[in-house]
């Protein structure tokens, strides 16, 4: 497990998606909200801005497509661990052509792809929660059992739980990994439900910091070997109180993030951007080498 | 019934020595004769041998050998008193038996009667004389030096053989037949007397090498594992173990303190060397040689697919392997392609996977093997699968899900997702009944009450397996010390299995100490190369001094052989139920209780909200009241067979592990303590509080219709019966239960541990004013049981009901002469009553009812069914009269296939049922029979630590008095351990604390013992 969870939060490559015009009228959205575009594609360029320049990663741009109108969210359309990809099957029929630029883009980096092609199985990449050590996986509304099935038949390594959502349009709108062994989580009652319903699925133990605004929740921890555990969070402008919550986190670098429009249409951090250790692909499983060097 | 099996006996002697042939007619007429004869005498000698038949019991509980003797020629007699429902059983069986043969049954009949009623004095007494002689000339009562355990089991044999000496004399009726009978026997018992038997054995080593030795045919698991491990050199040894395939071909842990004989119930002495307990933390291991063997262990999980893991993991192991195995990787060498291929490293390998195992294997350069072995581990042991025990069984809704056991507790897996998991810390009790495995939870933060969730296996030896699993990975991995072995706990009887081992945190201690030069030890991949999985080397034995003629062990071979047959049923069991009336409501609750019981897939969060496993029977007191035909056929419904054999009471103790499946069968111990008080209020209205304790649980149900009708049948002799004797009470009761509580406390979990299977034991006390814990019962129970005359109550009788399903039962004394017998297949039930004289009258019986049905040949059985029913009953006693019971149930009915028969497949059950039925005076004739007016009932259930006591309340108005009955029915289930005597006691006192007002009118202790096989 050790070195499972040295390597986690350790990535090198980053794919994201441009956002298209479309994505205003469109995207699919739990409630009815006025989404300017604009905004949202200004927001979107910081955040790949923090990906490239603060974490360092190598960042592929998908360029967006009209007739996605959802297409930013490329963490849907792919589940990565190690060198292997599951392309997802998306539960919303309307994003199921956003995988196959992410398909191509996986080939590309030289990705071990799997497709997720049994026409009873959903899958979204925001209902998967990789510790680090086991998958966690939302059923949903976009995530069905099958779905669920293929993805533990294709990292077999891992143990794969599978927790209700009961609220939320993803098992990780409100909740995510904080980092090795933490788990990010709101202070809903479904959110609490689903957080015990996993500690009680893991033979891990995990830690967790509750936040109070189960949207907040949802950030990205990458681990940089010189800079340590960081952090990116919506802005204190949104969730003032969990921003609180989150300072509490010992050595931690904390980066804000502006999320706001994309929120509208039921988009998290997360969702923009499928990340990937091209290095871990087996190092992952090499501890420390040097001890039988000659 | 014990004649009957001796005729069996007979019969094959017969037909392998001499090569006479019987005609099924003549078996069958011989059969009846037997049967008739039994209950006559018994019914003579009733009285007068009563006194000395107790006193011979309370010997042979005692372990008292020689004692046996006498009760055995006695034991016709004893079923002679419940005639009736000896005869209804053995009628029943025969008709089972016989259905397919219709014209055969209907002779026998006749000439049964007919000759026994001429010839019934004179068969006893050459019966007797014969027996006598038999026994005294035997060898077995020379080995009756031996240990205690060995001297029942030899004395049983020597019963055996007096039955059949018994029987030969039947046969002749005209008394020329006792000749050949002795012809038959001498040189088979000559044989037998030479012991130091030693097995070959042949263990499956890691390595893909087999190691062979000698091993005393009675030897323990342990010495050959030790051998084992001596042989590895191996000192670390905790985490593995010995497996065997039981008859179904199902993969199980030889038990360490039990005799392998007895536990791999077949000729078949092959092993394989496993890792049991896989260490959650490989590196902490102490030496080389044991993570080696856990490498080779895990790498052959991991190619045969148990142990799934991605490409890259797969990749990754192997280049471990090769790193381990052939050292650097030599860019001038070939690729190793070969030896690749031979490593076998994965379900699916190709080329792509080769590729990348070699691209790995060259990052390796430099390791030492011992480094690469750590390497694999520190991977292997990441995967989620790892040390995961999986075992398929569904949730109420027949949702197929797997259990998987590990060191953290049981997890539950849907496909491969997993939907539940139960740490141990959570988990509050294991338990089992039949082929229901139940745990209950720890309530939740939030929950107030404790929860049980209910998986359903796919038969009681699956579901017994799982739980034994459970016992030992939650002591292996959670407790300090194993648990120390169960003392005269209150009710604790049955099997009390438990781990035996060392913990881990003992074995780690014990590593620490470990002080030599670490072992040199070659690694050998290319040994792995010669063994192919399936094609395991016939096994060889070699008992040195074994007779051919030795039958029991020929047919076994043989039968072995055909297990793999199409023909061969598995995954049938054989239950031995007692008293149908419980088990039919407990088929009922039980499926109540599963629907209860949230469905896993659905629910997968609410799992705990199932009820409680052990559900109340409340059907019995309708048959009580009402012994309507439906009820009966509800019974046959229910297909559990159960066989019951006697057994001494040390012989109990040894004997309660060894329910290891026969081929077909199973073979089911339980104890079951039934206490019924009758009181009478003092209000204007008689009230008869009748305090029994049934608290067995149901049968288990996989019911055909084949069986149903074979049961009915069986059934309606018994009402018939019951009807006619008032006094007479038999419950049995079946139940295959386990249960274990794994408290953790603190650093040491003293886990509870609760099973009832192996043993049954029931006491019945009825109508009795006064009783005395002090009076001695024949397991030296104190019970003094007076007489009241005022009970009103009349006991009904459940005649015992034994359903073999493809399998036999036997006894374990006569397991040689039964299982030939089995194999030849004739339904011939045993009787071997045992009396006890007591102060007042005491009745014994002992009805053992064979049935067998060739499967082939019964094509409507399935050939699985087998019912024997042996109704011990009683009669109102003063003191306890002793009844010995023993089933043999043979799963072939035709003389013509005897021969053919002998080679197949015989599933053989020993069990061991002793009855013992203190009833007080009966007020009235009123049997059971007038039912009166049922008022209310109520079942209450509840459970302790080792019991499970189901009181049932009913009030009943009967020509203007109201009744009231309390039936406590307490199962205690344990192995050998417990003091049955001192639980009995207690149970009683409780009851009698529990009520005062009322009073026992009847004690019935109903005792089962499996019994494992006996080698000779």
């Amino acid at each position: 497990m050790a070195s499972r969870i040295a390597d986690f939060g350790r990535y090198t490559h980053a794919i994201v998606r441009g956002i298209p015009a479309s994505l205003a009228k469109e995207a699919l959205r739990s409630c009815p909200s006025e989404v300017d575009v604009v905004q949202a594609r200004r927001e979107h360029e910081k955040y790949q801005e923090i990906l490239r320049t603060t974490f360092g990663l190598e960042v592929v741009e998908l360029p967006a497509d009209e007739s996605l109108p959802d297409c930013v969210f490329v963490e849907d359309a792919a589940v990565v661990c190690g060198d292997t990809a599951l392309i997802t099957r998306p539960g919303a029929e309307s994003r199921r052509g956003e995988t196959k630029a992410m398909k191509e883009a996986l080939e590309a980096l030289n990705m071990n792809v799997v497709e997720m092609t049994d026409e009873n199985a959903t899958l979204d990449g925001g209902d998967v929660l990789f510790t680090g050590q086991e998958f966690f996986v939302g059923l949903s509304k976009r995530t069905n059992q099958r779905g669920a099935e293929i993805l533990a038949d294709v990292f077999k390594d891992y143990a794969v739980s599978t927790v209700p959502v009961q609220q939320g349009l993803h098992l990780k709108s409100f909740c995510s990994m904080g980092g090795p062994g933490l788990i990010l989580v709101g202070s809903s009652e479904p959110a609490q439900k689903a957080l015990k319903i996993m500690q009680q699925m893991s033979d891990h133990r995990y830690d967790k910091l509750v936040v109070p605004d189960d949207l907040a929740a949802n950030c990205i921890y990458v681990n940089l070997p010189d800079k340590g555990h960081m952090l990116l969070h919506s802005t204190a402008e949104m969730f003032p109180e969990s921003l609180k919550v989150l300072e509490q986190l010992k050595d931690y670098t904390l980066i804000a993030a502006s999320n706001k429009e994309k929120t509208k249409v039921d988009g998290a951090l997360t969702c923009c951007s499928v990340l990937i250790n091209k290095k871990a692909n087996i190092s992952r499983f090499i501890t420390p080498c040097t001890m039988w060097t000659r | 019934m014990t004649t009957e099996v001796s005729s069996e006996t007979e019969v094959k002697e017969k037909a392998e020595e001499s090569a006479a042939q019987l005609d099924q007619p003549e078996k069958a007429t011989e059969e009846t004769q037997e049967e008739v004869i039994t209950e006559g005498e018994e019914k003579e000698k009733e009285e007068k041998e009563k006194e000395k038949e107790e006193k011979e019991k309370e010997g042979k509980e005692g372990k008292g050998i020689s004692k046996f003797l006498p009760t055995w020629l006695k034991k016709p007699k004893s079923q002679a008193q419940e005639a009736p429902p000896s005869e209804e059983a053995i009628s029943a069986g025969q008709q089972e038996g016989e259905g397919p043969v219709p014209e055969v049954n209907g002779h026998t009949e006749e000439v049964e009667e007919k000759e026994t009623v001429k010839s019934e004095q004179v068969k006893e007494t050459e019966a007797e004389s014969h027996s006598n002689a038999s026994a005294d000339t035997e060898p077995a009562k020379e080995e009756s030096a031996e240990k205690s355990p060995e001297r029942s089991q030899e004395t049983k044999e020597e019963q055996v053989e007096e039955k059949e000496g018994k029987e030969g004399g039947l046969r002749g009726g005209g008394g020329g037949v006792e000749g050949q009978t002795s012809i038959f026997q001498s040189p088979l018992r000559l044989v037998r007397k030479a012991k130091m038997k030693l097995v070959v054995c042949q263990v499956a080593l890691l390595d893909g090498t087999d190691f062979t030795c000698e091993v005393e045919k009675r030897a323990k698991g342990q010495y050959l594992f030790f051998k084992v491990c001596e042989h590895l050199n191996l000192l670390e040894k905790d985490y593995f173990g010995l497996t065997y395939k039981d008859n179904h071909e199902q993969k199980c842990w030889l038990d360490p303190m039990k005799e392998i004989k007895r536990q791999i119930r077949s000729n078949n002495w092959q092993f394989s060397f496993n890792v049991k307990f896989y260490p959650p933390d490989p590196s902490l291991l102490s030496e080389d040689i044991t993570r080696y063997l856990l490498c080779l262990q895990l790498r052959e999980d991991v190619a045969t697919g148990r142990l799934p893991c991605s490409f890259v993991t797969h990749a990754l192991l192997g280049s471990y392997t090769l790193q381990a195995e052939f050292g650097d990787y030599d860019p001038d060498q070939p690729r190793p392609l070969d030896y690749i291929n031979q490593l076998n490293i994965a379900p699916s390998q190709n080329r792509e996977m080769e590729e990348k195992i070699f691209e790995l294997h060259k990052s390796h350069r430099g390791m030492t093997p011992a480094q690469a072995d750590t390497q694999f581990l520190e991977n292997a042991k990441k995967l989620s699968m790892y040390g995961v025990d999986l075992h398929p069984a569904k949730d109420s809704e027949g949702v197929d899900l797997m259990l998987g056991v590990c060191a953290n507790g049981l997890l539950v897996y849907k496909d491969r997702l997993r939907i539940n998991r139960f740490a141990w810390p959570k988990i509050l009790k294991i338990s089992y009944k039949r082929n229901n495995f139940y745990i209950k939870i720890r309530p939740g933060e939030t929950e107030q009450f404790e929860s049980t969730v209910g998986f359903k296996l796919q038969n009681h030896r699956s579901a017994k397996k799982l739980w034994k699993v459970c016992v030992e990975n939650h002591s292996f991995y959670r407790l300090n010390a194993p648990e120390p072995p169960t003392k005269a706990r209150f009710l604790t009887l049955g099997s009390k299995f438990r781990y035996s081992g060392r913990t881990q945190a003992q074995t780690r201690l014990a590593s620490s100490l470990i002080d030599r030069p670490s072992p040199t030890f070659e690694r050998t991949s290319s040994k792995r190369i010669s063994r192919s999985v399936d094609g395991a080397p016939m096994i060889s034995i070699t008992d040195v001094e074994r007779d051919t003629a030795e039958n029991g062990r020929e047919h076994r071979l043989d039968l072995h052989s055909d297990s793999k047959s199409p023909l061969r049923v598995h995954g049938d069991n054989i239950y031995v139920r007692h008293s149908n009336l419980m088990l039919e409501d407990h088929d009922k609750t039980q499926d109540e209780v599963l629907k209860h019981q949230a469905s896993v897939s659905q629910l997968k969060r609410s799992f705990m909200e199932a009820p409680p496993a052990s559900p109340p029977q409340s059907n019995q007191w309708e048959k009580r009241l009402t012994s309507s035909p439906a009820t009966a056929v509800r019974f046959q419904q229910q297909q559990v067979i159960n066989a019951p054999s006697a057994e001494a009471a040390a012989a109990d103790c040894t004997s309660s592990d060894t329910k290891e499946p026969t081929k077909t069968a199973d073979v089911e111990i339980e104890e079951t303590i039934v206490v019924q008080e009758v009181s009478k209020a003092t209000q204007p209205a008689l009230v008869t509080v009748a305090v029994d304790s049934p608290a067995i649980p149901p049968a288990k149900q996989e019911t055909r219709e084949q069986e149903v009708k074979v049961q009915e049948e069986a059934v309606v002799p018994k009402e018939a019966a019951t009807a006619k004797q008032e006094s007479v009470s038999s419950e049995s009761e079946s139940e295959d239960e386990a249960e274990y509580h794994p408290n953790v406390s603190a650093s040491t979990h003293m886990p509870e541990v609760k099973e009832e299977e192996e043993e049954e034991d029931k006491v019945e006390e009825d109508k009795m004013a006064d009783e005395n814990m002090s009076a001695p019962v024949v397991a030296s129970l104190p019970v003094e049981i007076t007489k009241a005359a005022e009970d009103v109550c009349k006991k009904e009788e459940e005649s015992k009901r034994e359903e073999g399903q493809g399998g036999v039962k036997r006894n374990a004394e006569k397991e040689m002469e039964v299982g030939r017998e089995s194999e030849e297949s004739t339904e011939e039930p045993m009787m071997t009553p045992e009396e006890v004289p007591n102060g007042v009258a005491l009745a014994e019986d002992a009805v053992i009812g064979l049935v067998g049905h060739a499967e082939k040949q019964e094509p409507k059985m399935n050939g699985e069914t087998l019912l024997v029913e042996p109704r011990p009953q009683v009669i109102c006693c003063s003191e306890p009269p002793v009844v010995k019971t023993e089933m043999v149930t043979i799963s072939d009915t035709f003389a013509a296939q005897k021969t053919e028969i002998a080679t197949k497949e015989v599933p053989i059950v020993h069990t061991e049922t002793k009855t013992i039925t203190y009833e007080a005076a009966q007020l009235d004739g009123n049997g059971d029979g007038e039912p009166g007016v049922l008022m209310t009932a109520q079942t209450i259930t509840s459970e302790s630590l080792c019991t499970t006591t189901t009181t049932h309340i009913t009030k009943t108005l009967k020509g203007g008095l109201s009744e009231t009955r309390i039936e406590k029915r307490i199962v205690i289930t344990g192995d050998c351990d417990i003091d049955h005597d001192q639980a009995l006691a207690q149970a009683i006192k409780e009851a009698k604390e529990q009520h005062p007002d009322m009073s026992v009118t009847r004690v019935v202790v109903h005792k089962e013992t499996e019994l494992a096989e006996e080698e000779d």
